[in-house]
């Protein structure tokens, strides 16, 4: 066999292939839709809740009294210090001891929530503390009140600064949503691998996943790029 | 205690760590007055500044500002929104336009109507030649727009006394002149003023009174001609001749 017909072999080979991982998604995408609007639904509400938790926790954590400062503090450190999967264990496995019973779904978004949360709130920190402290003594000069000046001066322009780590948290937590499959939840992954031990495919069906992933990825890496052009103060742009 | 001053200071400390910053500083301001404190980097002038707006609590000492001590005050926003304050690095939020910055004050403090705050933002800016300019945001601004905004944004909460921070030392000179301009035409207006500059030849031809001060202490306070020409203090005369000879050189 000559050059040209191992190439040509290898091309078929890869056009055969294609056409199975087509034949997969064409076979199971009811259900692999079914699981991806999970993952959406855990990724979307996880990263909006989850933020709305950063805040807080970040405005606690600089801004609190000392004891809330404690807390917060510690709680991050608690969070970011462990496993994402133990947590789901925790959640999952663990809270059922003490009689609160969550599904699946329900489980691992209260634990996407907290650990997203706990990331954020870093994030947010550091894009706080990246807000000259003249803002804060120019909106104190106005007569605002500290929390006055935080809300209407100092977050308006964190939240800006913050969405390029933001948008690397959404794609995070859209992959380890994937994670959820471990305590059931029926998310795209979880779906995946029922699929894939009915049809024995297991390299194809989780290749025709990845693919999935990857597309979802970089739709919402688009929308991030801008909401952050729309969003960005004029004079302060990022030069390309 | 009453007195006529608009604002009073008697006997103000003040230390950071070790270092003393203020050390026993009396002087009062009358409506309408203008006085400028000048002396060497570090003295604690703008300290002082910080101290009449509660931004730098003093140690010991009081302030009142229309006989109320505002050094006890337990309602401090409540003062700060009388006593305006024009920053050396101007302190413009960054996120809003000229006007925003002129109008946030209003709607969120004073908790005007926005059509209102918007009026009064645009006559504010009017008065400091920048309406044109209106819609910019500081990062669009050169620097003696962004001072100009700075002082409209004081203006507009129709405040006492303004307090300017060495209110020119980030601008070069041509762009200093119109912030000058500006803070000139505002004293002929009869506005109460109380800056620190380096700006000798502004403070002598604004100033009501000039007061000289080094390491935390008044050295002298008097009225421009007599501290230019016949200091009482010969350390006086050694920092302000110091800059007229700066300021004619080579003329």
């Amino acid at each position: 066999m000559n050059l040209l017909g191992i190439i040509a072999k290898d091309i078929e080979v890869i056009v055969k292939g294609m056409g199975d991982l087509v034949t997969i998604f064409l076979n199971s995408y009811p259900i692999l839709f079914r699981g991806l609007m999970v993952t959406l639904l855990l990724t979307i509400a996880s990263s909006i809740f989850g933020t709305i938790f950063g805040i807080f926790l970040s405005l606690g954590k600089i801004y609190g009294n000392k004891l809330v400062s404690r807390i917060t503090t510690l709680f991050i450190a608690l969070i970011q210090g462990t496993p994402l999967l133990v947590q789901l264990f925790v959640v999952y496995y663990g809270l059922p001891v003490y009689g609160i019973n969550l599904s699946p779904v329900w489980a691992a978004l209260i634990s996407f929530i907290i650990n997203s949360g706990a990331y954020q709130a870093e994030y947010l920190r550091g894009s706080i503390q990246s807000v000259s402290s003249g803002q804060l003594k120019a909106g104190l000069s106005i007569g605002m009140s500290k929390w006055q000046s935080i809300f209407f001066i100092i977050l308006p322009q964190a939240l800006r600064r913050v969405i390029p780590a933001w948008t690397n948290e959404f794609i995070y937590l859209l992959k380890y949503t994937s994670l959820a499959y471990i305590i059931t939840a029926p998310e795209l992954m979880g779906e995946a691998k029922i699929i894939a031990s009915r049809n024995y495919e297991f390299f194809k069906t989780y290749l025709v996943v990845a693919f999935i992933y990857l597309i979802v990825v970089i739709i919402f890496t688009q929308i991030f790029n801008y909401l952050e052009k729309k969003f960005a103060i004029p004079g302060f742009e990022f030069e390309r | 205690m009453t007195t006529n001053h608009l604002l009073l200071i008697e006997n103000l400390h003040k230390s950071f760590d070790d270092n003393k910053v203020l050390n026993g500083i009396s002087f009062h301001l009358d409506k309408g007055e203008t006085k400028v404190i000048v002396g060497p980097s570090g003295t604690g002038k703008s300290t002082i500044l910080n101290s009449i707006n509660m931004l730098v609590r003093p140690d010991e000492g009081k302030i009142y500002l229309e006989n109320i001590e505002i050094t006890s005050s337990k309602n401090i926003h409540k003062i700060r929104q009388e006593i305006g304050f024009v920053f050396q690095d101007f302190g413009l939020f960054n996120h809003l336009t000229a006007k925003g910055n002129v109008m946030i004050g209003l709607t969120r403090v004073k908790k005007m109507k926005k059509k209102e705050a918007e009026e009064i933002a645009m006559f504010e800016l009017e008065r400091v030649g920048l309406s044109k300019f209106a819609d910019h945001y500081p990062a669009q601004l050169s620097g003696g727009q962004k001072q100009r905004v700075g002082i409209a944004r004081a203006l507009a909460m129709q405040p006492k006394l303004i307090l300017f921070d060495e209110p020119t030392s980030a601008l070069d000179p041509e762009l200093t002149g119109e912030v000058l301009n500006v803070m000139k035409k505002l004293a002929a207006e009869g506005m109460t003023m109380l800056i620190v500059s380096h700006e000798m030849g502004f403070a002598r031809t604004v100033a009501d009174e000039i007061i000289f001060m080094e390491n935390g202490e008044i050295i002298e306070q008097g009225p421009p001609e007599k501290l230019f020409t016949n200091p009482d203090h010969e350390r006086t005369k050694e920092f302000l001749l110091k800059f007229i000879d700066l300021y004619y050189e080579g003329v």
